[in-house]
């Protein structure tokens, strides 16, 4: 077990290519910390730089205090677990399993009862005569997991283990994962673009963009308190709607109508310099049918465009006419997830009802939403104006 | 596949199967049948022999020229090959691992060397090898059959080398391999494959070279079998020497036939299958 430190560290590829720009991570010791970011933010790179298997251009990185910059991966004692898995596949799951052992020539004793008892930690014990190429998905994706475990490494590296599995067997697996570090205790740093395995599998995310830390914290606290337009479009799904606004004697001005900023909104915004154009940001779940709520609040009128029921709630789809929120933040992520902007230059929303709504498609539907629950951003570099310190 | 289902569709397939097989295998059996034939009853017409005999294998063995051809032939071809491979495993890993300036050139000159006439280099290399002494040596024949054979094992090793999952290279590293043991333990069984089929091809290539061979010796001291056969005469003017050329033909084929069968244990299809998501 180990406290990792990554301490300014940069990538810079051979070709010039700037991978990861100074990144400032203190993992603790026992911490399960998620890496999420959008294809190409250097989150592979900066696993590799902890593995050992890509140099690091500059800064340093400490494992317990020890500089290990220029140590070889097997001098750091770390094991990974690839997206490929990576078997051997000329030797059996047993000795796959095994191999790790036997180059730290352990006992061969010792070999077979760690190897055993891996393998039925992980439900591998019948298969374990088996060769790689006979195994299903899952069961390639538990000996890759149970050749990281056997030697007790200070630290397990994950590089979308599980993005190779269908959706079934990935939920499986991502609660074993869950419950594996949890009995082990071993730090580990997982890397995935699924939002899902972000949210509930660690203890922490780093949010990464263009190879720089956007944001570290808890899901919760990223959730609810993104420092900026990207980590506030990048986690939760369906995402933040975002809809351009202005802002005017403490009254925000929203293609949904006016209404006036609460206290506690105002109190944020005092003393910054918040711009005149601001964009807002609302979450699917801050909305809901309007009658079904008689707490105070704002609320508009809109046509339902798509409704698709969930059985617990129900998603309505509203389009909003006039210009939609413009920021660069916005388009990456947009590109990230492949929703093209609306053909009529308006914006979409999507709003989390509750099952009880009689919300109907091509109907009008009359819509609540708490204005406390608003983010506010600068629309020229992202920040969230709103953020609480 | 219907084959259940389509008697008719087999039947035709079976046909066409042994059409092939036929075709391909009578010429041999009739060499063979004709080695074992005796002087008076090689040219009765019938297919199996009427009188078995041996005497034509006593008799190449019991000649200079034809023992000394096969030791040439073996030695030139084990030579060549082992050689051509290892370059070859060179010039592939870096052609299918790395990247560096020239590496089209590379590819091109060698894809340029395999369709080059083989004829019109015979007269040129026979001056050359004269002028330098290497003309009926033993390197007189094993670099040009390096030259190419090369082209081939760079070609059929690079194929095979893309197909490595070179990330099992890193895993082996993670794994506390140093360099040399994820080499030894993780690339080099799963390469291995490619390498002893490329042995084989490029065996099989000089082995049966003739033009080189008949053009660049003169005597029993590297004249390879191909060769030797051509001057095959019967102990006197007046003899057929069919048989005993047959049973030099047959003789030739058995170190391929071992040599294959040594390989083909190791060429086992599919070796690197279920290393990576499959
Ligand atoms: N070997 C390399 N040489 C040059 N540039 C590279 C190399 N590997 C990665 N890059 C570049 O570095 C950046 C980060 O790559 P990286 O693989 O770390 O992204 P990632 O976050 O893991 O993306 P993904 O989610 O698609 O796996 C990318 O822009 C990529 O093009
Ligand atoms: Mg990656």
């Amino acid at each position: 077990m180990a406290e990792i430190i990554l301490d300014k560290v940069t990538k810079r590829y051979p070709d010039g290519a700037l991978a990861v720009s100074d990144v400032d991570i203190q993992i603790a010791d026992g911490e399960f910390v998620i890496l999420v970011g959008p294809s190409g933010c250097g989150k592979s790179t900066t696993l590799n730089m902890i593995a050992g298997l890509e140099d690091i251009t500059s800064g340093e990185l400490r494992i317990d205090g020890d500089r290990v910059n220029d140590r070889a991966p097997k001098d750091r004692d770390i094991a990974m677990v690839f997206q490929s898995y990576a078997l051997y596949p000329h030797m059996s799951v047993r000795e796959n399993m095994a191999f790790p052992l036997r180059l730290a020539k352990v006992d061969k004793k010792v070999v077979q009862q760690k190897v055993e008892e891996a393998a039925r930690i992980l439900d591998l014990t019948q298969h374990l005569d088996r060769k790689p190429g006979n195994l299903s998905g899952g069961q390639r994706q538990r000996v890759a997991m149970g050749r990281a475990i056997v030697r007790s490494p200070k630290a397990f590296l994950m590089d979308e283990p599980l993005s190779n599995l269908d959706a079934k067997l990935r939920v499986q697996m991502r609660t074993s994962v869950s419950k594996l570090q949890r009995r082990l205790g071993t730090t580990t740093v997982y890397v995935t673009h699924d939002q899902t395995e972000a949210m509930t599998l660690g203890d922490r995310v780093v949010v990464m963009r263009g190879g720089h830390v956007q944001q570290i914290g808890s899901p919760q606290f990223l959730y609810e308190q993104p420092v900026n337009l990207f980590v506030a479009g990048f986690i939760g799904s369906p995402s933040m709607n975002f809809l351009p606004a202005g802002l005017e004697d403490g009254r925000l001005r929203t293609p949904l109508g006016d209404f006036p900023l609460t206290d506690r909104i105002r109190r944020l915004l005092e003393g910054g310099s918040a711009p005149r154009e601001v964009i807002m940001g609302l979450r699917p779940e801050h909305f809901e049918d309007a009658r079904l709520v008689d707490e105070p609040g704002a609320a508009f009128t809109a046509t339902v465009e798509v409704l698709e029921s969930m059985g617990s709630d129900k998603y309505a789809y509203f389009a909003v006419e006039g210009e939609a929120a413009m920021a660069a933040e916005l388009e990456e992520l947009a590109a990230e997830s492949g929703t093209a902007e609306m053909a009529d230059g308006g914006s979409q929303i999507v709003s989390r009802l509750s099952a009880a709504s009689d919300a109907r498609e091509g109907a009008e539907l009359s819509v609540w939403f708490d204005p406390d629950k608003i983010h506010l951003f600068d629309p020229s570099d992202g920040r969230t104006l709103t953020y609480v310190e | 596949m219907t084959t259940a289902t389509r008697p008719g569709v087999r039947a035709r397939w079976t046909l066409i199967d042994i059409v092939v097989v036929v075709y391909a295998l009578v010429p041999v059996l009739w060499i063979l049948s004709l080695s074992f034939k005796t002087k008076e009853t090689l040219t009765d017409k019938s297919f199996i022999p009427t009188e078995w005999t041996f005497q034509n294998y006593v008799d190449i063995f019991s000649t200079n020229e034809f023992p000394r051809a096969l030791v040439n032939s073996i030695g030139i071809a084990l030579i060549a090959t082992l050689i051509a491979v290892v370059l070859g495993t060179m010039a592939a890993y870096a052609i299918a691992r790395l990247d560096f300036p020239g590496k089209r050139a590379l590819v091109g000159v060698s894809l340029l060397i395999a369709m080059f006439p083989q004829v019109s280099l015979v007269t040129p290399l026979f001056e050359v090898e004269r002028s330098l002494g290497l003309f009926d040596t033993w390197p007189g024949l094993i670099l040009p059959y390096i030259t190419f054979a090369l082209p081939l094992a760079i070609y059929t090793l690079s194929a095979f080398f893309r197909e490595i999952p070179w990330e099992l290279e890193k895993a082996a590293k993670m794994d506390g391999a140093t360099p040399a043991q994820a080499f030894r333990r993780v690339i080099a069984p799963l390469a291995a494959p490619g390498v002893f089929t490329t042995a084989i091809l490029v065996f099989i290539f000089c082995w049966n070279d003739f033009l080189f061979a008949i053009s660049l010796t003169s005597t029993t001291a590297s004249r390879t079998v191909p060769a030797a056969l051509s001057f095959f005469q019967g102990s006197s003017q007046f003899e057929d020497p069919t048989g005993t050329v047959s049973a030099a033909a047959v003789v030739i084929t058995i170190p391929i036939i071992l040599f294959v069968l040594f390989f083909q244990r190791r060429i086992v299809a599919g070796l690197t299958s279920g290393a990576v998501k499959g």
